[in-house]
């Protein structure tokens, strides 16, 4: 059963396999959308290279976003990994990612996320969520349990500045 | 004080439902003991030796009336008939059930207050000067920066899951009353090479088990860069600070390991890509920041001498209780919440009810929470403090102590924390006991005693100029004593004079320590420059000279 995910705010069936996932379909196997990890993809670049289809790379939380800056063109996707509740480096990882790099592909939050983090990871920039099947219903709603921010950020497409003045009352 | 607008009312409701909703999940079962902590931390609500604690930010220890009579109503419908005011100008709430915590959070949004930060690993609560804006040698109000960084650092989305808690302190004066550098970073307002108002920023300062004073990072920012830089600052935090071991994951240890040189070097190459980009405070948002903090309407009033000819209570009390106003004709009053059979910082319902009634009589409406956790009005006419001294003393606010040895700090310790070695409640009733002569108090002048029950320092016992640490000697309570920590713009770590005492023994302790000073001090010198003066060497000998008293 294909995995399941939140893709701008869509409940889809994912396209994209990880190179440690095994398939069975030659199709997918030569020339399906493949996500392989920065290690894989530093340790043999030209072979990746001259796939034929979509690549995406998986990024632990520990790699510094400027050693793959001169790689993104290579990229339709970039995953970020979350290994526990409480480790937020992503966080930077994504904004970098976006503002910086001005990486314009799928930015994807992986391991552990749950749908109270996901208002966060797309002020961050990450538009699509692996979220566990039984969050995935409830998730879209998740992005807006906060209907204004301070902080003008990606997802709203505001330029950086304080937020703008707002009336006293409605 | 800031008045909040749609965007804020807007985001305190949605946060209330939000919360509501992730406690309904719990209590359903659909949420996990540890997913729920994460969530619950991110809201001030703290699981503890009796029932959740939770947290209510006060942001930059300022209050309205009606804020403080809603925080009274809290603790009388929802605990049991009080709050502990805490050295980060927040107030605990020891009592409250789970199940009622959001509809306490909706009461905290109808009169614009709220618990979001004030726990788990992010940006907590923005403290400050508890004399900001009325202290005479202020170079700026410093508030209306806090609340531009409240903003700001509000649900910020990137330093969400930092490595560890963040504190921020802003002052605006050169004494610094809000122990900036003993936070993660300090932000001072001073005057740049060109006369302008910008900030030094300071970073790595912390208490906790490892203590270290902060250290600059930038002599000199101009204003309209302040959030970007704080930004390139925690990015840093963020991506370099340590995750591996609690102990080692505040941002004073990521400082040390690499260098203040290092450090800054890294936070500057960070802030050149992110100035021109990151957020930028322009002119007109100060301004309008600005009018929130502007003066109250005071009278024209000549200075006078309200104590002239009164009862030597009222004298001592304005003497010790009351500090100068840079506006002529205003003092500004301490509430002392160390009355010595209570809890430092303890304050019941009918006080918070009594001093709202008395804020909105004396003081525009305002009241302020200090570090030191009193309370304070900060506009009151001179010629009123008589009145408003008998008022107080009625309730039991009047104790006139503030600045001097029972105006102690105090952690809730063992009696409610379920993170404390030992008890520091008892010990200050303990010292309370032993000192309870004013004559002697007063004549010992300015001194600092600073009480933590475990080494998370949330009594600042590190900077106390004496400190005193609880710790867990095979099941019982002893305590750790220090001398020469200080606080303010001279700050400094204390040093541990020698072996750690039993409870009993503590105030036998501090006794000796204060013969050595009474005796050996100089004209005007205080307990911290003496100390300074002669070293650890003869306190530390007459304390172990013989069996101490129990």
């Amino acid at each position: 059963m294909p995995r399941r995910l939140l893709r701008d705010r869509q409940i889809v069936d994912d396209d994209w396999r990880y190179a440690a996932e095994a398939t069975t379909d030659p199709a997918a196997d030569a020339t399906g959308p493949l996500i392989v990890t920065l290690s894989q993809w530093q340790t043999e670049p030209n072979t990746w290279r001259a796939r034929a289809g979509r690549l995406g790379v998986l990024l632990s939380p520990a790699h510094k976003i400027e050693l793959l800056a001169p790689d993104l063109a290579h990229f339709a996707l970039i995953a970020a990994e979350f290994p526990g509740p409480g480790d937020g480096r992503g966080y930077s990882q994504g904004r970098l990612l976006r503002e910086r790099w001005n990486f314009k592909g799928e930015l994807r939050a992986t391991g552990h996320v749950r749908r109270d983090q996901l208002f966060f990871m797309a002020r961050c920039g990450f538009n699509s969520f692996e979220l566990p099947d039984a969050e995935l219903e409830d998730a879209a709603a998740a992005l807006s349990t906060f209907s204004l921010a301070y902080q003008p950020s990606n997802d709203l497409g505001l330029a950086f500045r304080l937020r703008p003045d707002t009336p006293a009352t409605a | 004080m800031y008045r909040y607008d749609l965007t804020d009312k807007t985001l305190v409701r949605e946060r209330v439902a939000q919360f509501r909703d992730q406690t309904q999940r719990y209590l359903a079962g659909r949420l996990s003991e540890d997913e729920f902590r994460h969530l619950r931390l991110r809201n001030g609500l703290y699981i503890q030796r009796h029932a959740p604690m939770l947290r209510v930010a006060i942001p930059y220890g300022l209050l309205s009336s009606a804020q403080l009579r809603t925080l009274a109503g809290i603790a009388r419908r929802y605990d049991r008939g009080y709050g502990h005011f805490t050295t980060r100008q927040n107030i605990q709430y020891n009592w409250p059930k789970l199940e009622e915590v959001p509809d306490i959070l909706a009461e905290l949004a109808e009169v614009e207050m709220h618990a979001i930060q004030t726990s788990g690993n992010r940006i907590r609560n923005v403290t400050s000067d508890h004399l900001a804006g009325i202290t005479p040698h202020e170079l700026e109000d410093p508030r209306p920066w806090c609340e531009i960084i409240r903003q700001w650092s509000t649900f910020h989305p990137e330093f969400t899951y930092l490595p560890r808690k963040f504190k921020i302190a802003v002052t605006g004066s050169p004494q610094d009353r809000a122990a900036s550098l003993v936070h993660d970073v300090g932000v001072h307002i001073v005057r740049g090479p060109n006369g302008d108002l910008g900030f030094e920023i300071l970073a790595g300062g912390g208490l906790g088990r490892t203590p270290i004073l902060g250290q600059v990072v930038r002599e000199f920012l101009p204003r309209q860069y302040l959030l970007s830089y704080l930004e390139a600052i925690l990015r840093v935090y963020n991506l370099e600070g340590r995750r591996d071991n609690l102990t080692k994951a505040r941002i004073k240890i990521l400082v040390r390991s690499l260098g203040i040189e290092e450090f800054k070097k890294r936070v500057e190459a960070e802030w050149q890509l992110l100035r021109e980009t990151g957020p930028r405070v322009d002119d007109a948002q100060v301004a309008r920041m600005r009018a929130f903090f502007d003066p109250p309407a005071y009278r024209a009033l000549p200075d006078v001498e309200p104590d002239a000819g009164k009862e030597a209570g009222f004298r001592a009390w304005y003497r010790y209780n009351t500090a100068a106003h840079k506006v002529g004709g205003y003092r500004a009053v301490f509430v002392s919440l160390k009355k010595p059979d209570v809890p430092p910082g303890d304050a019941t319902d009918a006080q918070m009810e009594l001093i709202a009634h008395l804020a909105d009589r004396y003081s525009f409406g305002e009241v302020r929470v200090t570090h030191t956790q009193n309370l304070l009005l900060a506009d009151v006419e001179q010629g009123k403090c008589y009145e408003l001294w008998q008022a107080l003393k009625g309730a039991g606010l009047a104790t006139p102590n503030i600045g001097t040895l029972t105006d102690m700090i105090c952690c809730p310790g063992l009696d409610f924390c379920s993170l404390a070695n030992a008890g520091s409640i008892d010990v200050a009733k303990l010292i309370n006991e032993r000192f309870d002569d004013y004559d002697y108090i007063y004549d010992l002048g300015e001194l600092d005693v600073k009480m933590s029950g475990c080494m998370n320092a949330c009594g600042h016992h590190h900077v106390g100029n004496i400190g005193i640490l609880g710790v867990d000697k095979g099941g019982e309570e002893w305590y750790q004593i220090t001398i020469g920590g200080a606080a303010g713009a001279d700050a400094s770590l204390g040093s541990v004079i020698g072996p750690s005492v039993a409870k009993t023994q503590v105030p036998d302790t501090i006794a000796r320590l204060l013969d050595v000073y009474v005796e050996h001090r100089q004209p005007e010198e205080r307990f911290l420059d003496t100390v300074r003066r002669l070293g650890l060497q003869p306190f530390k000998e007459r304390v172990y000279a013989s069996p101490l008293a129990a």
